[in-house]
């Protein structure tokens, strides 16, 4: 049990003595398939391991709400049964996992951040979570968000903000902040985030982990409590890139349940991203390079870039014309979409219920009680711009402008493989810094909310930390189900020590 | 102005929002200069541009197949009238709609 097992060791803890070997082990989906298959651990002692870690680190972190133990080790026990017997242990074996709280889990309370859930228990899985169990995969529990998956700090949680591993005064970003931090503490092997503008790769950057949103299509959202469901994205956090591309291996794939999940087979993805990326044409749109990104973070990136060079990629400056405008059109679509998909927490058939003798009275104040100060603020934004005479101004108007920005999207794709751009234009802030701002919050996502409306996959690399504190992620973007280049120069980056510039 | 503290409380009607009136103010400056920024689209001339409403266009037409219309056992209904408030097996019960 002593043994590490992985090539990424660089969060590994040292000197924690031998009272808790395993506890050092900073576990690789591979390391955990191969001790169990050489018995030197049991899915059930690294359940008990993870659980301990958690008990340990998460008064402090709050990045998990809800542990599902007992789910945890019957799967772990069956896991342990397929060791004994001998026979192949599939992808995901024992591997403990983290889902986020917009995710839906059978039996296990499932709150989105929100009071109005505080006592939901989904009666059905979410696909992706299926898939994951189908895989081996052991579900330790739910983890802390922002409302809704509203928000790029998590502060807008009902529960109180998650802290960054990294620095504990600072955030974890958001929407999917606990499934960020759970992965950059250790209290994760990898973990399900979603992503609508940016939700899944900002966390990722700002604590320092590799997270990815595949194409849209690319992934189920059965099961996935709805924010804007033509940008809602599920996609994995894990400590290195290999395992991003081993957990999106698993749940991808067309699901009967989802109609928009594509019917494209997927690809191998770990065989693919080891093919080498000489030659491959990247683009690095100006218009991310404008005012407004720290300097921290452009001294990172630059040096990122350059890794790109020695690797023998060919940069080329690219324009995308509309990428000022994607903050506004995101923040209309989004909303607007949220104001009608949240229209169902009504207090009839699940959630918070606060009386009243008549039924619309009832509706008003269980809903007044029972969302938060950004959610209710995003149901008066988009439930304006859908309204009688302000639909074409700014709904229809957002939807063109959609257009065009997807267009320049499909353009740079013309002319390069893949497209680099910063993840956010800013490293962690410190808890609290913009919570009375916003318009200013909303700007923090100019550069992931472009992908999103386009509907292409993205992921955050971890590019070096500013003052070797502050994580700083870089981006890259591919065409539609070019998921495989994405993690092909994903992985070469983080071979060719891109983390630690 | 772009947004008034009226226009504010019919859209919270419409979503059927209680909302206090310190939250009406505090929404109506906030949501006022939100849309002031969202304004910076009228720099656009989007006259013959198709609304996008979906990114799931002509390349994934594959999926607009519909799965087969098939009844699988689902059994789920007493889990499902646990969740609710103010369950009445196999209703959902809500305060009187209609006032004789």
């Amino acid at each position: 049990m002593s043994v590490r097992f992985g090539q990424n060791l660089s969060n590994t803890q040292e000197g924690d003595g031998p009272k808790c070997p395993s506890y050092m082990t900073n576990w690789t989906i591979d390391g955990v398939r191969e001790a169990l298959a050489a018995k030197k651990i049991s899915a059930r002692e690294l359940a008990a391991d993870y659980f301990a870690r958690i008990e340990k680190k998460n008064r402090e972190l709050n990045a998990f709400l809800t542990l599902s133990e007992e789910r945890a080790y019957a799967q772990a026990g069956r896991v342990d049964a397929l060791v004994a017997s001998g026979k192949p242990l599939p992808a995901l074996a024992g591997v403990p996992i983290a889902i986020k709280d917009v995710i839906s889990t059978r039996g296990v309370r499932t709150t989105c951040g929100s009071k109005i859930l505080e006592n939901y228990v989904p009666p059905f899985d979410a696909t992706a979570v299926e898939r994951l169990e189908a895989a081996g995969a052991v579900i330790l529990g739910k983890t802390n968000c922002d409302e809704f998956a509203m928000g790029s700090s998590n502060e807008n949680s009902a529960y109180g903000p998650v802290r960054n591993p990294e620095a504990t005064d600072r955030v974890p970003g958001g929407s999917s902040g606990g499934s960020a931090a759970a992965v950059a503490a250790g209290l994760a092997v990898a973990s399900l985030g979603t992503d609508t503008g940016g939700s899944i790769r900002q966390p990722g950057s700002f604590c320092g982990i590799p997270a990815m949103m595949g194409s849209y299509g690319r992934v189920s959202r059965y099961g996935l409590i709805a924010f804007a469901s033509s940008l809602d994205r599920i996609g994995p956090f894990a400590t290195n890139t290999r395992d991003v591309a081993a957990v999106m291996e698993v749940i991808a794939g067309r699901d009967a349940n989802d109609s928009t999940s594509t019917t494209a087979p997927v690809p191998d993805y770990r065989a693919l991203m080891e093919k080498p990326v000489k030659g491959l044409r990247i683009g690095i749109p100006k218009e991310y390079f404008a005012e407004g990104m720290d300097a921290g973070v452009r001294t990172k990136i630059e040096a990122g870039i350059e890794v790109l060079k020695k690797l023998g990629c060919e940069l080329r400056e690219i324009h995308m014309a509309h990428t000022d405008y994607a903050i506004a059109t995101y923040y209309i679509i989004a909303t607007a979409e949220a104001s009608s998909n949240l229209a169902r927490y009504d207090g009839v058939r699940y959630g918070l219920r606060v009386e009243d003798d008549s039924l619309l009275a009832m509706y008003r104040k269980t809903r007044g009680a029972g969302f938060g100060a950004e959610v209710k603020r995003r149901i008066v934004l988009g439930t304006y711009v859908l309204s009688a005479g302000y639909y074409d101004a700014y709904y229809l108007k957002g939807q063109k402008v959609r257009a065009l920005i997807a267009q320049d999207f499909r353009d740079a794709f013309t002319k390069v493989d893949v497209i680099v751009t910063p993840t956010s234009p800013i490293p962690p802030f410190k808890l609290g810094e913009k919570t009375n701002d916003p318009l200013q919050m909303y700007l923090a996502d100019i550069y992931t909310v472009t992908g999103s409306l386009a509907g292409v996959p993205g992921i955050s690399v971890p590019c070096g930390k500013i003052g070797g504190k502050l994580p700083v992620g870089l981006q890259i973007f591919g065409p539609a189900f070019g998921e495989a280049k994405v993690l092909q120069l994903a992985h070469a980056f983080e071979q060719a020590g891109g983390g630690l510039v | 102005m772009k947004i008034s503290r009226e226009d504010v409380q019919r859209v919270a009607e419409l979503a059927y929002l209680d909302l206090s009136e310190a939250e009406l103010e505090m929404y109506r400056t906030q949501i006022d200069e939100i849309l002031e920024y969202i304004g910076k689209l009228n720099e656009l001339d989007t006259a013959g541009v198709e609304p996008m409403a979906q990114v799931l266009a002509d390349d994934q037409s594959a999926d607009a197949t519909l799965r087969e219309d098939v009844v699988v056992p689902c059994n789920v209904a007493a889990e499902i009238l646990k969740q609710a408030p103010d369950p009445e097996a196999p209703y959902f019960r809500v305060p009187k709609v209609i006032e004789r």
